[in-house]
């Protein structure tokens, strides 16, 4: 580099000992190196799979399965293509992440505050959940919860009833469910309307602030949209009672829905799991906040809730957010084990194609990208999401 | 004429078991709510295991049926398959040799963890450590019988994964993160594409890509067995997520010291061997041992590709149709043996950031 500058610039020769030389030589071989490799690896690859006749190509996704799956948010039998129950297996893997991540992050939260009580108990207790959690390999608590629900439980006519109308079998959950009454259909509009009305609410006090500096209860107008909305929904059309209550019926239950044992056990064992690294990662947040800003925010006068809404947890949000984006991504990277259980995620119907198919590289590449997919999708929404609280703050 | 005022009572006492509680456990409203809702917690949960564990448990029963007729726990399952479960398929009478091979892994991890030998000594103690484990294990010298490592299983397989996955994903890692580091584009975008592909995607994936595409990527004739590409993917996998702390610890070191060495006129591999490394792998040890405790318990999801490691051959002892229904004993007792492992390590990785720590502590 420095040679390129000098103003007389001598006439250069390839010289071993100049670094830019060296470098474009080392970069060419590395490369050479790799694509040496990737050759290598293709064409044997190629090879192998001439002499063993399998076909290559994503052609299959069209053919016809022949296999049923479990439990599937959209319909599906047999008779539908390779292409559905990859579909289901993402829909299935989706569904189980969703949900864990958002139970995790509350059950993490409570714990990690419940891990800075002064309570003794509440500490010690709290601190002995993540001890013993984050030190057993999760797949082996998957395997316990999906003993304990199909071994200890007991069957549907002795099921648990621990809520009028939950039922606790070795078969799963059995739920009421809403019935297709309009009022029911008000009512979830009005929840997401809640949603939106809730987020425009503080956005304007954010602005109402900023300009006259009076503030205005966000959190509590937030939560009665939120829940006032859906009730008020539900009284207009006609405040219907009746549910769809499970009910037994021969050896199972019918109506209502159900959380299926492969479900429940994987969902409970990636939430507790999660759980103990989120509370790790929301205490040691809560400790970074300097000691000095609490007794900053004290000696202003602002009340222990004031100091922890306004002043503790903005910093301490702020250090969280990265190690809590990589604990969602490892919560949806575990999923895959609901393979070792049975419940057909997208690791476990890419296998089963793979074993009908024969065509394992397709197989492999499909899971891949559907973790790479989620992955991606996960730590760019979260970075957005940092940048955003970031502006926020200075 | 002396008025006696009436004397103010004593304080409260702020020290003694009383004051602890009052302080500890009854400060406030909330802090007694909170304090009951545990005694509750503790009250439903310790009692009932305690008798399921303990007291209405049977250690000694010969029969699975007699077993079942005690109203707790089946510990005798334990005691009747222990050696299944810790050894897998291993020969019956040759299972000192794991169990010894396990002890000297152990030995191996203990030392290292020792500061006192955090130099040129430990290399050659693993070469030779590791080399007594192959011996151990394999046999076919010094009058041992030769045990192929498709019997290898249970708790000496899981630590050999761990530990020589380890062991061979650190240096790959080093160079993963010297790669991503440098200022060549095309080792640099190589490094990239490597590390965050791998951290992308779940084990288990690679663990698939291991057991069923390794053998096609091969060329015709030439097999690795199973437990090779297991550990195989082990090390990829592991090797990517070294190189993200060793990256962490890379960037924590001040420029000065690059500039420094720079200009001392030392060599790119001296400069990183003899100034920047040694500084930022000290920097790097706690979450180094974090990494290891996460790939230990990683190990157990060969389970999946059908190795008989821990979990696998705990699995094959509860297909025994004389001893069926236990696995929650099973399971808790390898939980037991999990939770040791790994408690140890992260306590000893909490005292080490203690003792590395320079800044200041609330």
């Amino acid at each position: 580099m420095a040679n390129n500058r000098a103003g007389r610039a001598p006439a250069r020769r390839l010289n071993w000992n100049d670094p830019d030389v060296r470098s474009v030589v080392y970069q060419v071989v590395a490369l050479a190196l790799v694509g040496l490799i990737g050759w290598f690896l293709v064409s044997n690859t190629l090879h192998n799979l001439s002499v063993r006749n399998i076909a290559s190509g994503f052609g299959f996704l069209e053919r016809e399965s022949g296999f049923a799956i479990g439990e599937s948010p959209i319909s599906f039998g047999p008779e539908n293509t390779y292409g559905r129950a990859v579909l289901v297996g993402v829909l299935n893997t989706l569904r189980v992440a969703v949900v864990g991540i958002v139970l995790a992050t509350i059950i993490g939260t409570i714990i990690g505050i419940a891990r800075l009580s002064k309570n003794w108990l509440v500490n010690k207790l709290a601190t002995v959940y993540v001890e013993v959690v984050r030190n057993v390999p999760l797949l082996l608590q998957l395997f316990f919860w999906y003993a304990i629900i199909t071994e200890t439980l007991p069957g549907p006519r002795q099921a648990l009833n621990p809520i009028p109308g939950v039922f606790i079998s070795n078969r799963g959950v059995k739920i009421p469910t809403p019935t297709d009454h309009f009022a029911f259909d008000l009512a979830g509009i009005g929840f997401l309307l809640g949603i939106v009305l809730a987020v425009l609410v503080s956005r304007w006090a954010k602005k109402r602030q900023d300009a006259t500096g009076q503030s205005f209860p966000v959190y509590r107008a937030g939560i009665a949209l939120i829940l006032g909305l859906p009730i008020l929904g539900w009284l207009i059309g006609g405040a219907p009672l009746e549910l769809n209550v499970p009910k037994l019926q021969g050896f199972n239950h019918v109506g209502g829905a159900t959380l299926t044992p492969e479900f429940a056990a994987l969902l409970a064992g990636l939430v507790i799991y999660t759980a103990g690294f989120i509370a790790e990662v929301v205490r040691s947040g809560i400790q970074a906040v300097s000691h000095g800003q609490t007794e900053a925010a004290a000696a202003l006068g602002l009340r222990r809730n004031q100091i922890l809404r306004l002043v503790v947890l903005p910093q301490a949000l702020r250090i969280i957010i990265p190690p809590m984006t990589s604990q969602y991504l490892n919560l949806t990277k575990n999923s895959s084990l609901a393979v070792a259980i049975g419940y057909p995620d997208i690791v476990s119907i890419a296998n089963t194609t793979l074993n009908q198919t024969g065509q394992a590289i397709e197989g492999i590449l499909i899971i891949m990208a559907v973790y790479l997919t989620i992955s991606i999708s996960i730590s760019i929404f979260m970075n957005w999401y940092n940048k955003h609280i970031a502006l926020v703050e200075r | 004429m002396a008025s006696v005022t009436e004397s103010l009572p004593p304080p409260r006492s702020t020290t003694g078991p009383i004051a602890w509680v009052r302080e500890r456990l009854f400060s406030s409203p909330l802090n007694t709510v909170l304090t009951i809702l545990a005694v509750w917690l503790i009250l439903m949960t310790v009692p009932p295991f305690i008798e399921w564990a303990l007291i209405g448990a049977n250690f000694t029963a010969a029969t699975s049926q007699e077993c079942r007729a005690a109203s707790g726990a089946c510990w005798a399952f334990i005691a009747e398959k222990h050696r299944l479960m810790l050894f897998g398929l291993y020969p019956f009478n040759e299972q000192w040799r794991p169990a010894l091979a396990a002890v000297i892994l152990v030995a191996l991890i203990v030392l290292t963890c020792m500061p006192r030998f955090w130099n040129k000594t430990l290399l050659p103690i693993w070469v030779v450590g590791i080399i007594a484990v192959g011996v151990l294990m394999w046999g076919g010298v010094l009058g041992l019988q030769y045990v192929e490592n498709t019997n290898w299983g249970g708790l000496p397989l899981t630590l050999i994964l761990a530990t020589v996955g380890i062991a061979f994903a650190f240096p790959f890692g080093l160079l993963l993160a010297l790669g991503r580091r440098s200022r060549m584009p095309a080792i640099k975008t190589l490094c990239i594409m490597y590390i965050e592909l791998i951290r992308g995607v779940p084990l288990i994936s690679m663990l698939f890509m291991a057991s069923v595409m390794l053998p096609l990527f091969l060329p015709e004739g030439f097999t690795i067995d199973k437990l090779l590409r297991a550990q195989i993917a082990i090390i990829m996998f592991a090797a990517a997520y070294i190189a993200e702390v060793v990256r962490g610890g890379l960037q924590a070191i001040p420029k000065g010291q690059y500039e420094g060495a720079d200009s001392l006129g030392l060599s790119y591999w001296q400069k990183m061997g003899f100034i920047i490394l040694p500084q930022a792998l000290k920097v790097v040890i706690p979450p180094m041992v974090s990494l290891f405790i996460a790939v230990f318990k990683d190990t157990s999801l060969v389970v999946i590709i059908g190795i008989y490691d821990l979990m696998q051959s705990t699995k094959v002892a509860l297909t025994d149709p004389l001893w069926r229904g236990f696995s929650i004993e099973a399971y808790v007792f390898v939980s037991a043996i999990y939770f040791i492992f790994c408690y140890s390590m992260s306590k000893y990785s909490r005292a080490l950031e203690d003792r590395l720590a320079t800044g200041h502590k609330r």
